[in-house]
């Protein structure tokens, strides 16, 4: 899911081993905002076709740059995120 | 009529302008159909201008309420849908006259010396029409504006060493915001408009004072002795280009009437980009050329070197009178002619590729 983190937006992805991440969704590339592609289980930046995978490390595409990780923590219920 | 003109000529003396019309004349050859390409891109210009300022009306140029304003120009203002989509479509005919102009230009080596003024006051009206068309898409503030106008801003971040002062500029802070909207406003209505009306004229002078060039053929036949007739300007000539222009103002209402220009979703700075956003059709050669640059070229970042590339591209496109020496001797160039076929098959097969690529 995408969320709203300070200025920027933030995207929330679960792992096939249920941990979740979170990155700034700004593509490292030219800075549009990245989704989850449930076809392939990857982060995806429509712009310029940009591929990461979900530890945010770039699997394809121009982005020169992995995205930029945020630390995730639960506190029951709620997820928290804040900066890495 | 003749009344009013005696009166005028009595008081500001007409005897100049009455001698510009009796003597101004336009080459004949074979290649002369290529010279109404300016008429028509300067037709266009002032339909821009002219919708433009109806537009101005009734939009507002806020980012909580200028989505809402076109909405309402659309759907509420007499005719504003129709308004709306001359300006849209007028801008789209116009950039591919000012291409089709500037290209018409190159392959006639009409930059040679002494027009290679000419040649760069055109050019750099073709980058404002670009700048133009970059910031009028901004201001409808709906989705896919906003993130084109992300991208292409981020382009102008990856420009070496000034990259990030200027998309400070460009955006008026580190994101893409209302404060964007305003100045891509500013920029559309009154700054760009100011630069490129004084560059119209100062081009129009030129083309005035040193007349329509001819081909490097016709002008060895000229130097050889041989004459070479002339169109009389005023009627013959610019009846004729009136009838070019009536021409792209019949299509420019055929495409406005029947092909509405979509308004799309509002602009949602949070939103994921929606799957197969592309720029307009004039930026998709570059658009496309940057999704192909790899991530790194020789430990460069991809994206700074396409935009290098892109900035080299535009030095050496305002440079050519002064590249083509060939030229200016009035000798063919058949390199510069090869290079200028190569760049439109790029455009053309990039363009395309990009379209269906997205």
């Amino acid at each position: 899911m995408v969320f709203k983190f300070g200025s920027k937006p933030g995207l929330l992805v679960r792992a096939p081993d249920g941990t979740l991440h979170a990155y700034n969704a700004v593509c490292t590339h030219l800075e549009c905002t990245v989704q989850y592609k449930s076809d392939t289980s990857q982060i995806w930046c429509a712009c310029h076709n940009g591929m990461y995978d979900l530890e945010g490390n770039v699997v394809s595409g121009p982005p020169p740059r992995p995205l930029e990780r945020l630390a995730v923590n639960l506190r029951g219920e709620d997820v928290v995120i804040s900066r890495a | 009529m003749a009344q009013l003109v005696d009166w005028v000529d009595q008081r500001l003396d007409l005897s100049g302008i009455r001698h510009f019309i009796a003597e101004k004349g336009v080459p004949i050859h074979t290649q002369k159909i290529w010279y109404y390409l300016g008429g028509m891109t300067l037709f266009l210009f002032v339909v821009q201008v002219a919708s433009g300022i109806l537009l101005l009306l009734y939009y507002r140029p806020s980012a909580s309420e200028a989505y809402e304003s076109v909405q309402f120009i659309v759907t509420q203002v007499e005719f504003g849908w129709l308004i709306r989509n001359i300006h849209s479509w007028s801008a789209n005919l116009l950039i591919l006259a000012a291409f089709a102009h500037l290209f018409s230009v190159f392959f006639l080596k009409a930059y040679r010396k002494p027009r290679e003024l000419t040649w760069i006051s055109g050019a750099l009206l073709l980058f404002l029409m670009l700048g133009f068309g970059f910031s009028g898409y901004l201001l409808p503030w709906n989705e896919l504006a906003f993130f084109a106008t992300k991208v292409g801003t981020g382009i102008a971040g990856a420009v070496p060493l000034i990259g990030r002062p200027l998309l400070r500029f460009l955006r008026g802070g580190d994101d893409v915001t209302g404060a964007t909207l305003s100045r891509f406003y500013a920029l559309h209505v009154a700054i760009l408009p100011a630069i490129t009306t004084a560059l119209v004229a100062v081009h129009l002078l030129f083309v005035q004072r040193q007349g329509m060039s001819v081909p490097i053929k016709q002008a060895r036949e000229l130097r050889a002795g041989k004459p070479l007739k002339h169109m009389p300007f005023f009627p013959d000539y610019i009846l004729r280009d009136v009838l070019v222009w009536y021409m792209a103002l019949a299509v420019l209402a055929a495409l406005a009437a029947f092909y509405p220009w979509e308004l799309g979703r509002k602009a949602d700075p949070f939103a994921a980009v929606p799957a197969g956003i592309r720029p307009e059709w004039y930026f998709l050669a570059m658009f496309h050329t940057l999704k192909l640059v790899p991530s790194h070229v020789l430990g460069f970042e991809g994206e700074r070197l396409g935009v290098m590339a892109f900035g080299i591209a535009a030095a050496l496109l305002v440079a050519v009178p002064f590249l083509d020496r060939r030229a200016s001797r009035d000798e063919s160039s058949p390199w510069f002619t090869a290079a200028g076929i190569a760049v439109v098959i790029y455009l053309v097969a990039f363009t395309i590729i990009g379209y269906l690529a997205s």
